[in-house]
């Protein structure tokens, strides 16, 4: 079985941006291609990388002074020792090395600070610009992409970046710089045996590339993996409920250690690809200078070269070898960095199909599309279209699915009614809803606000003018007080949200948020305390309402009260549905009866409008929907005893406790 | 492990954010990270060793070059002069084996390290997935998600780096310095003097460095934590935040977030880029100071100059390895500062906690007792301060009452999310704490109001109720909840992807393939809170059908709102603040004028 189960490449044409497509690299368009996608966010650091760039090449060149300094020292002011006292001779090899040595740390000390703040800044610039996307983007892409892909891409992905920028690249070019020249000097000097040392590196380049093809593979592989994990990881901590209801955390441990495993042996064939370039990078240069140290010695005593020669020729090769060594290291390192910003411009490059409308084509709209309070809207100056929404031939199917979920659907909301949308679960009604305030934007047909298709409207204003109480009500980890102030404006004056607050509080019934230990300030969501679904439900009502939108939107609001709440919230959300227009999806009698009228959605097409009872009288698909207990309600007087019901709620929608 | 009375558990999000700490707790966390460490390594001994090993055979190839080639140059040129080329060749086929070794050993190296890294985060995965399944529903309210990503991801991220970057390359090192250090003493007591005393510099570098890496590194975890957290939260509710527009604040709220993070890492590479040319500093001067004392030595007479050519030579080379040294000992510092945080995660202890001798409890029956329960949820308030009830074996049970009565906490303790603070919960007679989970949940199971699934298929999420049930049996309890319609118009029927394309379920339907879960899992009691909430009336019928058959044979406590499932029980209890204030059957109830009569009366006004 597998609870969490991994989710191995499809097998079937996947989407250009299907996340769980272990894509192959495009070709060996290459790194440059990474590189230069990367250049717009690195260009202002530029300065600080090629200063550090400098500094490194300083730090080495000091480095390789040293040596040579204090050569100097023994073979000149030394070497008469105790015969010439060349005190001053020795004070300025002293003196000497010490710059040098002073030189050396101060130049390494001048390359990290260079390039420390250029790393970071560059990872911090890059993580938000993909933070900003990503909320950009629409919820069709976040329903597609698991959350632990996009985790691993913002944290994972651009950490390697950031070590990469600050330690690989500096790294990458010394090291090359010092092989290439390290290589011409050996050639250009010391003939044959050059020729011989250059002979070695043919190999090595060729083996270098066949490694670069193959570890980019299976380091995306290995990245990949790593995602998955990650949301494994995720689900089995939001589902640790459901895991321990059933009792199934073994079971779980046991996906879990599949695909760890697999993510293990993804390593070990990175590891041993890895080894075995680390072994031809030792291998081979070495294997060269030994036939180079027989060939050396053979011309030498043939008198082709000088011993001082061949001791100039290998001291250069035991400079490069050093270099070549890192080389393995950093080419690794450049490789696992090039698949970060691969796997990073994936995301950055996900198309929006749900965009603003440029500026000239925009509806006559408000002058500020700042979110403003409904009334500074010029829109709803008109009372009478003030908030009507009406669907128009409306088609939708979302983008991965054969089948429209939404066929030619024709729904007018006048301003200032309430509707109720009533279907079947999974007849659609849940994704109508959606479409209002943009969050889907329609296959075919247009929805139109006041008159003008939401799409030539920004999503910023669409959304100012619609509130949603969503089925699952989220709460963010932050007080009662910013939960349900969502969507009021922050420059409302503090005493016009504080009587929102309350207003919407004492609409939604929730009053327990005043008993909470901080009361309106105790702090709840993911990090804060748990409340109950229905405590949930009614946070997320009073947030909607506290919107005061031209447009509100109930998806099943009341799904989780108990019969004596709903009946009080019922009671104060007709008020504010008085004024408002609204749409809300019921699969219950008493939630229908907040709205002036219904509409029955049907295999995804509007099959009726009327209001409760016409429609109860009149269509029996709506009946077999809405009547729980049909020959009750044929049976049942209509005529219950008010008073009594009041008792009962007000004794039963007493403050809660809750729990720290 | 050793942990100090006053270390505080990470339970709650504000202490495991905590980054300054006293020196006891300070130490206390390290040396329970280190532990952890000793406890990860010592299953590889052998491996770390032959790792060791490799490495070191490997340097000496390397080193072994220079040396034939100087040999090749003082000796077997002379001799080929002389028409003897027997020692050139001898040279020429040990470097060919120097350099054959070196490149194999090296190779050999990397994959021994890797294997050793690789088994070791691969246990330490385990062990925290384990821990976090066996830690309560308590814990997990307030550590949130994001934590334990951040504990999976990042944190082990730094133990693999630290075992990647050569945990055993160091043993060369320290080798060679070793050696080194010995020859040069050997060679010239006053030149070993000289490099002794770099060694106090450096000691009080590296303890400046150890601590305030160790602050730094974790205040980096904390941020890096954080800011995973925040990431983890706002694309869940991508929702809301897009509803409601507040993708202007969430963006601020994370770039501030981002900002202590960089800054942390900049800390990081602050201290750590003033460490490293600290010890490149004091290697140069100790060659100065060697080569000061060493020239004034030979121009005094006591001292030969080829003596200071090597003397100088050896202290260079003592300083050669040391800003390897340095990198391990910053990946060193970082590994620990994860391992604190994972460690104190592992550490943690369920408030609900196994048996040591389980009672078997092969087959339950399903008779339930609760005998005298108090409970309060930690230190609030009582929810329920005294509760005496017997649920006899096949009785379907209907909990009534607002929300924060204390129905779903009653839930909660039948199915031991949480034990009670005084009193006992009886399963068939047997204290469930003394239950192994396995035959508990075999025996118990609950469907909850968030009906969760996990991305795979339909038949996988049927069948977490019931692993390695046959395709029959998981189409046949999606019959019985009326599921099976839904799933077969599914694009790929029971093998549709929940997540990709045609699976998106609707909060209904989500509701009724969890059910499906639990009419697969076959309880003996089967606990139901909140379970039909999101399902149209259609829907709920066809559950309420299908529970009639279900429910005949077992014990089962249903909590809803809705009086419809409350009506095929056979017995109701009405709860408030905790206390039964009524209990009798629906018939008896709603025929008298108790608190259940009205609400059924309301209930009925409602469904007009």
């Amino acid at each position: 079985m597998r609870v969490m189960p991994t989710t191995p490449p499809s097998p079937a044409p996947a989407l250009p941006d299907d996340p769980r497509n272990v894509s192959t690299p495009p070709a060996d368009l290459s790194t440059f291609g990474s590189v230069r996608r990367l250049y717009p966010f690195v260009r202002p650091a530029l300065p600080r990388l090629v200063g550090g760039l400098l500094s490194a090449l300083g730090a080495s060149l000091a480095a390789l002074m040293i040596p040579q300094a204090l050569k100097w020292a023994v073979n000149g002011p030394l070497a008469a020792g105790a015969l010439e006292r060349d005190w001053r001779g020795l004070a300025i090899a002293v003196g000497l090395v010490l710059v040098l040595g002073l030189g050396e740390a101060g130049l390494i000390l001048l390359r990290r600070t260079l390039v420390m703040f250029p790393g970071t800044r560059v990872e911090a610039e890059m993580r938000m610009a993909l933070f900003r996307h990503l909320q950009d983007l629409p919820i069709a892409f976040h329903d597609r992409w698991p959350g632990g892909q996009l985790l691993s891409r913002i944290m994972g992905d651009l950490g390697l970046l950031r070590r990469w920028l600050i330690f690989g690249v500096l790294q990458l070019v010394v090291s090359i710089t010092t092989v290439v020249v390290g290589v011409g000097i050996l050639v250009a000097s010391a003939g044959w045996l050059g020729l011989v040392y250059l002979a070695g590196a043919i190999p090595v380049v060729v083996i270098v590339f066949r490694f670069s093809r193959k570890y980019r593979l299976i380091s995306r592989l290995s990245q990949d993996q790593s995602g998955d994990l990650a949301t494994t990881v995720e689900e089995s901590v939001h589902g640790i409920r459901v895991l321990k209801a059933f009792g199934r955390g073994r079971d779980a441990l046991e996906t879990f250690t599949g695909q760890a495993d697999e993510l293990r042996r993804t390593e070990m064939r990175k590891a041993s690809v890895d080894a075995g370039l680390m072994t031809s990078l030792t291998l081979i240069p070495e294997v060269t200078i030994a036939v180079c140290v027989v060939l050396g010695t053979l011309l030498a005593a043939d008198g082709q070269v000088t011993v001082g020669d061949l001791v100039m020729f290998f001291a250069t090769t035991a400079v490069i070898n050093g270099p070549v060594v890192d080389l393995g290291m950093t080419l690794s390192m450049t490789l696992n960095a090039r698949t970060a910003v691969d796997r990073y411009f994936e995301v950055m490059d996900a198309r929006n199909p749900l965009t603003d409308p440029a500026q000239d084509d925009a509806a006559p709209a408000p002058a500020d599309s700042a979110p403003a309070p409904a009334t500074a809207d010029p829109a709803t100056a008109d009372p009478a279209t003030a908030g009507t929404v009406e669907l128009r031939d409306v088609t939708f199917r979302y983008e991965d699915a054969e089948r429209p979920v939404l066929e030619h659907v024709h729904l007018v909301l006048p301003a200032g009614t309430t509707t109720a949308l009533v279907g079947l679960t999974g007849s659609g009604k849940s994704t109508l809803a959606m479409l209002v305030p943009r969050l889907f934007d329609v296959t075919d047909g247009e929805v139109l606000l006041d008159g003008v298709d939401v799409r030539h409207r920004t999503r910023a204003q669409v959304r100012a003018a619609i509130a949603v109480a969503f089925e699952d009500p989220t709460l963010f980890s932050a007080s009662v007080r910013e939960n349900v102030l969502l969507g009021v404006p922050d420059e409302l004056a503090a005493d016009e949200r504080e009587a929102r607050l309350h207003e919407a509080l004492e609409v939604a019934q929730a009053r327990f948020a005043a008993e909470l230990p901080q009361g309106v300030e105790t702090r709840i969501g993911e990090e804060g305390l748990s409340l109950s679904g229905g405590q949930r439900q009614r946070l997320a009502l009073a947030r909607a309402v506290a919107a005061r939108p031209r447009v509100l939107v109930l998806d099943d609001p009341l799904s989780a009260l108990d019969v004596a709440t709903e009946e009080a919230v019922t009671e104060r959300l007709r008020d504010v549905l008085r004024t408002t227009t609204s749409l809300v999806i019921a699969h219950r009698p008493s939630t229908v009866a907040l709205a002036d009228r219904v509409a029955v959605l049907r295999d995804g097409r509007i099959t009726a409008v009327g209001t409760h009872s016409e429609l109860l009288a009149t269509d029996p698909h709506y009946r077999h929907i809405i009547s729980s207990l049909e020959e009750d309600y044929a049976a049942h007087p209509h005529d219950g005893d008010l008073d009594d019901v009041e008792d009962v709620t007000a004794e039963l929608t007493e403050p809660e406790e809750a729990r720290p | 492990m050793t942990a100090a009375p006053e270390t505080r558990r990470p339970t709650d999000a504000a202490s495991d954010d905590e980054t300054r700490l006293d020196k006891a707790t300070s130490r206390a966390v390290r040396s329970r990270s280190l532990s952890l460490l000793g406890n990860l390594l010592r299953p590889h001994g052998k491996g770390l060793t032959w790792s060791g090993a490799l490495v070191v055979a490997s340097t000496a190839g390397q080193v072994a070059g220079p040396w034939l080639v100087a040999l090749a140059i003082d000796d077997a040129l002379p001799a080929l002069r002389d028409g003897n080329p027997g020692m050139l060749v001898a040279i020429g086929a040990g470097y060919l084996v120097a350099a054959v070794v070196a490149g194999l050993t090296i190779g050999a190296y990397r994959r021994s390290a890797a294997r050793i890294a690789q088994a070791v985060m691969l246990e330490l995965r385990r062990r925290v997935f384990r821990q976090t399944q066996r830690l309560s529903l308590e814990f997990h309210e307030s550590y949130t998600s994001g934590r334990i990503i951040s504990r999976q991801t990042s944190d082990l991220e730094a133990l693999r780096e630290l075992l990647d970057g050569g945990l055993t390359g160091v043993v060369s090192s320290l080798l060679v310095m070793a050696f080194t250090f010995v020859g040069l003493t050997l060679l010239d007591w006053r030149s070993g003097l000289v490099l002794a005393a770099a060694f106090v510099p450096a000691w009080f570098l590296t303890r400046w460095f150890q601590a305030r890496s160790r602050v730094y590194y974790r205040e980096q975890r904390t941020a890096s934590a954080r800011l995973i957290v925040k990431f983890v939260e706002t694309m869940t509710g991508m929702r809301a935040v897009q509803a409601f527009r507040r993708e202007s604040t969430t963006e601020a709220a994370y770039e501030a977030l981002g900002d202590e993070y960089r800054e942390a890492n900049l800390r990081i590479f602050g201290v750590n880029g003033r460490y490293q040319p600290g010890l490149v500093l004091i290697g140069n001067m100790t060659v100065v100071a060697a080569l000061a004392v060493g020239g004034w030595r030979v121009l005094g007479g006591s001292m030969e100059v080829g003596v200071l050519v090597a003397a100088l030579l050896y202290v260079k080379r003592f300083f050669f390895p040391i800003q390897q040294l340095g990198m391990f000992y910053n990946a060193f510092q970082s590994a620990a500062a994860a391992l604190e945080k994972v460690s104190g995660l592992l550490a943690e202890e369920p408030t609900v906690v196994e048996p040591k001798q389980p009672v078997p409890l092969p087959a339950a029956r399903g008779g339930l007792g609760l005998d005298h329960v108090r409970f309060q949820y930690g230190d609030g308030p009582v929810v329920l301060p005294d509760l005496d009830l017997t649920i006899p074996a096949g009785q379907t049970l209907a909990l009534v009452g607002t929300t924060g009565a204390g129905k779903s906490t009653i839930a909660k303790l039948v199915t031991r999310f949480y034990d009670p603070t005084e009193g006992a919960v009886r399963l068939d007679g047997v204290d469930v704490r003394d239950l192994a989970s396995r035959d508990l949940r075999r025996a118990v199971v609950m469907v909850t109001q968030e009906a969760y699934l996990f991305s795979g298929t339909v038949r996988e999420n049927i069948a977490l109720g019931r692993p390695g049930a046959t395709q029959d049996q998981v189409e046949a309890a999606a019959r019985a909840v009326g599921a099976h319609e839904f799933v077969m118009a599914m694009p790929e029927g029971y093998d549709t992807d929940v997540n990709k394309r045609g699976g998106r379920v609707s909060a209904g339907q989500r509701q009724l393939l969890s059910f499906a879960r639990a009419f697969l899992a076959d309880p003996a009691v089967l606990v139901l809170d909140e379970a039909t909430s999101s399902l149209d009336m259609p829907g709920e019928r066809l559950v309420q059908h299908g529970l009639q058959t279900l429910l005949a044979d077992r014990t089962a406590i249903i909590i809803a709102h809705r009086l419809s499932t409350v009506a095929i029980a056979d017995r109701v209890l009405v709860l408030e603040h905790g206390r039964i204030v009524e209990d009798g059957t629906p018939a008896e109830l709603i025929a008298g004028e108790g608190r259940y009569a009205a609400l059924h009366a309301a209930w009925r006004d409602s469904l007009v």
